[in-house]
């Protein structure tokens, strides 16, 4: 028999190794996608804010998905200082148009994108927020300015149920 | 080797070992022959094995009383400390026993650095020594975060964080490790399953690590091979032994002191206040034993650079031994080394310190200045240091410099001789 020939015997082998590794993957993915979010995890997906009583000038922070939410109502200074910045300034260039509908409400995910801290109101260099764990600073329209975070922070999906209420998720 | 022929004396030893050849091992180990010049600094690897048994054993008594899941677990880690009989003494024993552990696995790495006990022949044990290191970190870290406390909580999603550096496929492994979209209760259960497996892991590799050292034997001071084992060397048992028993008894003082007087001094006052995904700790640190890595991970400014870094300073030990370039392996007789070594020392002193303070100003200088300083130590200084340095003689024999005693070489070679 040459040794180049393919036999009956190679092609066994071939097959044998194909069905094996099929069923390694097969047996080995439920283990892995265990661990994702579970179906109880995922049916929080969103949450009801009642907002009537935030007056200019303060955030109230609210939880979605466990994760901490910043509702900022601003003040007619703030809301000219986010638009005034220009865009060759920002690290994750974005308009404040763009990260605010109503430029009144400000809703974004308060945590910050390096490591996922929970950055502190009105502080840093940028009357935004900072974050206490790597000093990232964050302006009034929450998008990074100075320190090691990547992008800013993010906008979760939301809307107006009614003037009083945000529906988040 | 030791004798690979030994037959037991009572007829149902030999019996047994025939079947079981495990009074064979144990003759191995006690007759284990061992360099006769082994200073203190060889007795942390029965500190080390003391360290883990420790763990182990406190840890499975913790795990009665423990309760894995988010609203409970800072309850019953209080109700350990409170209600269960000598509960606060385990849980004591425990965590400082993570911080002894430590400090015993950076004496012993360390002693190899100084003395080039990662060189050939012993690559393997330094390489398995490096992955038990890794397995105590990441055991450590989810031992961290059980207790549900404010630290607990931010830590672990630091550090879980560090993960979606990653690009493209960061954000989904950050989510499959947490379970959920933040740090929650999919994420502890999942961590004390972990941190209960993990210490029977580096029990395994601990068994390799030992295998791996008993085929060429210790390596010792002055750096050189066994030229002769019925001059050069001792029995393992009761030379070693008593020995290992008198430092760990030592080190058992200062352990004692700890879980005794200051419990709580190597931990955080901020991990007794239960986990809130709320408020973030104005000062968020790791625990002392990470905090040169942590130093190194904060002095990048790029997020993604920034944990590449922090991974390299851990991952950059496993290839030491083809870095280090030089052929002696003690510093002793490396003059140069020798400095070079004792200013890493100071340097990885100097990101500990660092990075427990906070990240701005001439801190953060000092952190990058430390962090290009151990990178350089290991990817400029060792390679070129072995052509370069002009090292001293060194001994004929490990007995040579024991009974001499003497740096005249020729006084040294004629008490050998009248020994002979």
């Amino acid at each position: 028999m040459s040794k180049n020939k393919t036999t009956r015997r190679d092609f066994l082998f071939t097959a044998t190794y194909a069905v094996g590794a099929v069923g390694v993957g097969a047996t080995v993915w439920p283990m892995i996608d265990q661990m994702n979010p579970d179906a109880s995890v995922k049916a929080l997906a969103s949450t009801e804010v009642d907002v009537s009583s935030l007056t200019p000038g303060n955030t109230i922070t609210v939880l979605w998905r466990g994760k901490p939410v910043f509702i900022r109502r601003r003040t007619q200074e703030e809301i000219s200082e986010a638009k005034s910045v220009k865009m060759e300034e920002l690290k994750h260039p974005e308009k404040d148009e763009d990260r605010a509908k109503d430029p009144e409400w400000l809703v974004m995910l308060g945590v910050c994108t390096h490591l996922g801290c929970v950055p502190l109101n009105d502080k840093g260099d940028y009357n935004g927020w900072f974050c206490p764990c790597h000093g990232s600073h964050y302006d009034i329209s929450g998008r990074i300015r100075k320190g090691p975070a990547p992008t800013n922070m993010e906008i979760p999906k939301y809307e107006f149920v009614n003037t009083n209420t945000i529906k988040i998720g | 080797m030791s004798d690979q022929n030994y037959i037991p004396k009572s007829k149902f030893g030999k019996w047994f070992n025939d079947r079981l050849p495990l009074l064979t091992l144990a003759s191995h180990l006690t007759d284990y022959p061992t360099p006769k010049n082994l200073n203190y600094w060889w007795t942390f690897g029965g500190i080390l094995t003391f360290c883990l048994i420790t763990q182990i054993v406190t840890g499975l008594t913790l795990a009665m009383h423990y309760i894995a899941h988010a609203d409970m677990a800072f309850e019953s880690v209080e109700h350990i400390m409170r209600d269960v009989n000598y509960g606060w003494l385990i849980r004591y024993i425990h965590a400082n026993g993570a911080s002894m552990f430590f400090l015993a696995v950076y004496i012993h790495i360390f002693r190899s650095l100084f003395y080039g006990s990662y060189k050939s022949p012993r690559e393997i044990i330094w390489i398995l020594g490096i992955i038990i290191y890794l397995l105590m970190m990441a055991a450590a870290f989810m031992g961290y975060v059980l207790p549900w406390g404010q630290m607990s909580f931010w830590g672990a999603t630091v550090i879980t964080n560090l993960f979606s550096a990653i690009p493209l496929v960061g954000e989904g492994i950050v989510t499959w490790l947490w379970g959920g979209y933040s740090v929650d209760n999919p994420t502890l259960t999942r961590f004390f399953t972990l941190h209960y497996l993990i210490p029977f892991l580096i029990l395994g590799l601990v068994v390799l690590h030992i295998w791996a050292l008993h085929v060429p034997g210790n390596n010792n001071p002055v750096g050189i091979d066994i030229q002769k084992p019925s001059k050069d060397t001792v029995p393992f048992h009761p030379y070693i032994v008593i020995k290992d028993g008198f430092a760990l008894l030592m080190f058992m003082i200062v352990f004692a002191f700890f879980v005794f007087y200051t419990p709580n001094i190597l931990g955080h006052a901020d991990n007794y206040i239960e986990a809130n995904p709320l408020v973030t700790p104005a000062h968020i640190v790791p625990e002392w034993y990470l905090l040169p890595f942590y130093a190194i991970l904060r002095s990048v400014p790029d997020k993604l650079l920034g944990v590449i870094a922090m991974l390299s300073a851990i991952l950059i030990l496993a290839a030491l031994p083809w870095l280090d370039t030089s052929k002696i392996r003690s510093a002793v007789f490396r003059p140069l080394y020798k400095q070079f070594y004792w200013i890493l020392v100071a340097d990885v002193l100097i990101l500990g310190y660092v990075g427990a303070m906070p990240a701005e100003g001439l801190y953060l200088l000092i952190a990058r200045i430390a962090t290009t300083y151990y990178f350089l130590h290991f990817l400029v200084i060792l390679p070129i240091l072995g052509f370069r340095e002009k090292t001293l003689p060194v001994p004929m024999s490990i007995t040579e410099p024991v009974l001499g005693g003497s740096p005249n070489l020729a006084m040294a070679k004629s008490n050998e001789s009248i020994k002979r």
